[in-house]
């Protein structure tokens, strides 16, 4: 029941990002930054966190939780060090995600060669 | 002559059974599916992760490591442009996909150098996802602060 939610949750965001790509003439790259701004709007208004408890990985590993996690991070800044924390609170809240991509990315653009 | 609304239904059936299925469709359940599926593997490393005694949030970050590590090395193996031709959004929306959007272009313009190829063009798309994320979040840090 836990994996039906997911996969239903996960499986809509991913086609509302299809369909935006068929219907309009957005590219990836904006549906991207799309989705992560929707996903630290949404969290803000306090509509994603609902999503989230019920739909765990479906709501987060799509790039709307990125955005999520930035929503958390900076908020949660904010709580701890006042005005200061609205700066460093998405970065670090992001931080384990960036930092994975770029040190990966960098190793396996070293390691492999484009194909075709 | 099409006098009857019978053989008028009958007519349309027949179109709708031999033309293609429109591509939007099939596009947004290929989506829908693979997207969805990526999410699965997502739960069930957290799981997994929550099993071992992590929190849940540790957990998390295990998850976004590995699922970002298993998206950078079938894009250096050259399957992940594969997946993504065939499951359009369903591999791009996902965490899987922005790991691919950093690989991508730093293996294309590894032929730039490693400033300002593979450095450089890392962040294609990655960097305007990190600006827009990063200054949206402050304006949000900002209005958090002052009510």
């Amino acid at each position: 029941m836990e994996y039906l939610k997911v996969f239903i949750v996960g499986g809509s965001i991913c086609m509302i990002g299809q369909l935006l790509m068929d219907k309009t003439k957005l590219l990836p790259a904006h549906i991207l930054v799309l989705f992560v701004c929707s996903g630290v709007v949404l969290t803000a208004l306090g509509v994603y966190e609902p999503l989230v408890e019920m739909g765990g990985a479906g709501a987060t590993v799509p790039l709307p939780g990125f955005g999520y996690a930035l929503a958390k991070g900076v908020m949660k800044g904010v709580e701890e060090a006042g005005l200061i924390g609205a700066f460093s609170g998405a970065l670090e809240a992001s931080s384990l995600g960036i930092g994975a991509a770029v040190i990966f990315g960098f190793i396996m653009a070293v390691l492999f060669n484009p194909k075709g | 002559m099409l006098s009857s609304n019978r053989e008028k239904k009958q007519y349309q059936q027949l179109v709708e059974q031999k033309s293609p299925k429109t591509p939007l469709f099939r596009n947004m359940v290929v989506a829908f599916i693979v997207g969805g599926l990526i999410c699965i593997l997502g739960q069930i490393l957290i799981n997994y992760f929550i099993d071992r005694g992590m929190n849940l949030q540790d957990a998390r970050g295990a998850e976004t490591v590995i699922l970002v590590f298993l998206a950078a090395l079938f894009t250096g193996l050259g399957w992940y442009d594969r997946l993504g031709e065939f499951a359009g959004a369903g591999s791009i929306v996902p965490i899987t996909g922005f790991a691919n959007s950093i690989v991508s272009p730093a293996m294309e313009f590894k032929r730039e150098g490693y400033v300002l190829g593979v450095g450089a063009r890392m962040f294609t798309v990655a960097g305007p996802v990190l600006v827009y994320g990063t200054v949206i979040s402050f304006f949000v840090g900002v209005i958090t602060w002052l009510f």
